[in-house]
């Protein structure tokens, strides 16, 4: 027996390949926002795994330092690092912001972390260019996807900082690329004013009888210093010491030291749950609605192929075709029409995932998945058409 | 001699009633009509006599109120009883001619007479080669592997001709076979028509209102307000 739909098909060629281009371009943009969120969460747990921790210790009941402000003395990590089965232990500090280079910025997360070396909790664990920070102050090393070369001059607040080093997919689980700065400049950043501030908040003290008494020298002085300076970290980053589980280290830090510890588990919960809940959400209606839309255009599609042949169908039933042969060549045509769409979609989501600003993961998984669901709609959307041709009276052929 | 005649078609007391009650039409009042093997016979009338109902129930696409219908050596219809499978009936036993040939515009000239015998289970190449002895036997097999589009209003007619033809059916009906085309052109086809009905023993009802081709047929069954008269026609030999 011949194939109906591939003979048709192959008649009309030109009006399956543009329609199934037309449908690819639409399953590309599906498969794209997939790899969207297979990024957004790709970005979250980069940013866990650039830490090099074993333990978040931050600010009580707070999500920090991700999900939230988190605000920590930055003399506790001593504390800390001496209790058991902590192997090493850092402060660390994040700052969203815009960094600047000449005439551009660039946002970017500011990471301020403590004097010692590569490997050590909140470094950056591997670059691809340059060397780590040595110095105390103003040597930075940002990722690639910041833009910033290797000896450009960034500018962060009122600071010049050069870029001694390169990382690559070191983001926030924002996407943002990270930025790393000594903890100290990092500090300063945070709550660096400029100079009008400085002065106005310095003559407020000075009026404050309270700052400003006769007789305590010094007083004032001690108010203004503190007022100008940031003693506070994000967060105390914990490696437990081999033969520790991580839960074990966190609980005495919770119990003595009356703090939040969020192992690796509790921490991409947070980040995925709560950082991203809301846009991955999102993207969630977005496939929900693309997927209908595919299936709609499908179904519309096929339904006028359909409706071209209704005479031919007559035909068809009139000189003995079975149901189940019409129906076929119908299905047929729509997972035909799918197959094109889905090739095209998939080409054109590869080549387009790399031109995207925020990063696009395109999983195999999702591929498969997004193959057999589009298979399904067409199954689905080609029953309006079935439907109808199994009702053409086969009397129609006669007139 | 590959047809498979018998008897022809016979139909005895057919009726056909639309609706029920008050509203009811009788579109057929007690038709009889016999075709032997190998005649070509004219059906004739004005439109709303019930000629397109009678096609419809000589080509078990409806079902008769009442009557008898014997197709080849089977009986179809027996006041309410039928045939099972009227589907596999249309494709094996009966061929149809249309006004418009209706072919399948996406299949060439050899598959779409060759689908039909493949719809019934014959293999591919036998269906074509019986698809081409019959496209050679109306000489249109020099348009093989030519597209429907391709081809001039005559030659889709032979093409539809050679469909009706390719499972060898008892019976043949032809609706308007000639209505498109001019007068050599509708002549052609008749004699074809009869050529064929003749070659393979089929019996070939031709409803038809084309003055031309009226005073070709033998016989012809006039049907007015559902009821059928047959009168004797001139049978004028053709050139």
């Amino acid at each position: 027996m011949i194939s109906l739909a591939g003979r048709d098909i192959l008649h009309a060629w030109g009006k399956f390949i543009f329609t199934g281009v037309g449908l690819g371009l639409l399953i590309g943009v599906t498969l794209t926002m997939a790899g969207v969120y297979r990024g957004m969460v790709d970005d979250g747990k980069v940013l866990l795994d650039a830490s090099g921790a074993d333990l978040w210790v931050v600010q009580k009941d707070t999500l920090g330092p991700y999900a939230e402000s988190s605000s920590l003395p930055d003399d506790l990590w001593r504390g800390i690092r001496g209790m058991p089965g902590v192997a090493q232990a850092a402060n660390v500090t994040y700052l969203t912001m815009q960094v600047g280079q000449g005439q551009r910025d660039v946002r970017a997360m500011v990471v301020g972390i403590t004097a010692g070396g590569p490997g050590d909790p909140g470094w950056p664990p591997q670059l691809v260019a340059g060397r780590q920070i040595t110095r105390g102050h103003y040597e930075a090393v940002a990722d690639l996807a910041s833009g910033f070369r290797l000896g450009d001059e960034l500018k962060i607040r009122r600071n010049h900082y050069r870029v001694v080093g390169l990382t690559r997919r070191m983001v926030s689980s924002g996407g943002d690329p990270m930025v790393f700065i000594p903890l100290k400049d990092a500090q300063e950043a945070q709550f660096l004013k400029d100079n009008d501030a400085i002065l106005m908040q310095r003559r407020r003290t000075e009026a404050n009888p309270a700052f400003n008494r006769p007789g305590v020298p010094g007083l004032l002085e001690a108010v203004i210093a503190t007022q100008t300076s940031n003693s506070s970290v994000n967060a105390v980053l914990v490696r437990a010491q081999p033969g520790f589980a991580p839960a074990q280290v966190a609980e005495p830090i919770r119990r003595w030291k009356r703090l939040t510890v969020y192992d690796r588990p509790q921490m991409e919960g947070i980040v995925l749950g709560k950082l991203i809940a809301t846009s991955a959400k999102q993207i969630g209606m977005f496939l929900v609605i693309l997927a209908l839309v595919s299936a709609a255009i499908v179904a519309f599609i096929i339904y006028t192929l359909t409706m071209d042949k209704i005479r031919e169908i007559a035909v068809l039933k009139l000189i003995g075709t079975r149901n189940r042969t019409i129906a076929g060549m119908i299905l047929q045509q729509a997972l035909v029409l799918g197959l094109i769409g889905f090739v095209v979609g998939k080409i054109s989501a590869t080549f387009a995932a790399p031109i995207f600003p925020k990063y696009v993961l395109l999983v195999p998984e999702d591929s498969i998945a997004g193959f057999f669901a589009l298979m399904a709609i067409c199954v689905l959307a080609s029953g309006v058409a079935i439907r109808m041709a199994l009702k053409v009276d086969p009397a129609e052929a006669i007139g | 001699m590959i047809g498979m005649g018998g008897q022809g078609i016979r139909i005895e007391g057919l009726s056909k009633r639309y609706g029920s009650g008050d509203t009811a039409v009788l579109a057929l009042k007690d038709v009889n009509m016999q075709v032997a093997p190998g005649e070509v016979v004219g059906l004739i009338g004005p439109s709303g006599s019930g000629k397109s109902t009678l096609l419809k129930c000589l080509g078990a696409v409806i079902d008769p109120t009442a009557g008898r219908m014997t197709l080849g050596d089977e009986l179809i219809y027996d006041n309410g009883w039928k045939v099972r499978d009227l589907r596999a009936l249309r494709r094996d036993k009966i061929g149809f001619v249309f006004q418009a040939p209706y072919l399948i515009p996406f299949l060439d000239v050899t598959d779409n007479v060759a689908l039909l015998p493949m719809l019934a289970g014959v293999p591919n190449d036998e269906a074509r080669k019986r698809a081409l002895d019959l496209l050679t036997a109306l000489d249109v097999q020099h348009r093989a592997q030519a597209m429907p589009a391709q081809l001039s209003g005559g030659e889709q007619q032979r093409v539809a001709i050679a469909r009706g033809l390719v499972n060898r059916p008892p019976v043949i009906l032809a609706d308007e076979p000639t209505a498109p085309l001019d007068s050599q052109r509708a002549m052609a086809v008749v004699r074809i028509l009869g050529d064929m009905a003749r070659k393979y023993e089929t019996a070939i009802i031709v409803v038809t209102h084309d003055e031309k081709i009226i005073p070709t047929f033998k016989r012809i069954y006039h049907i007015r307000d559902g009821v059928t008269h047959e009168e004797v026609g001139e049978g004028r030999a053709l050139d």
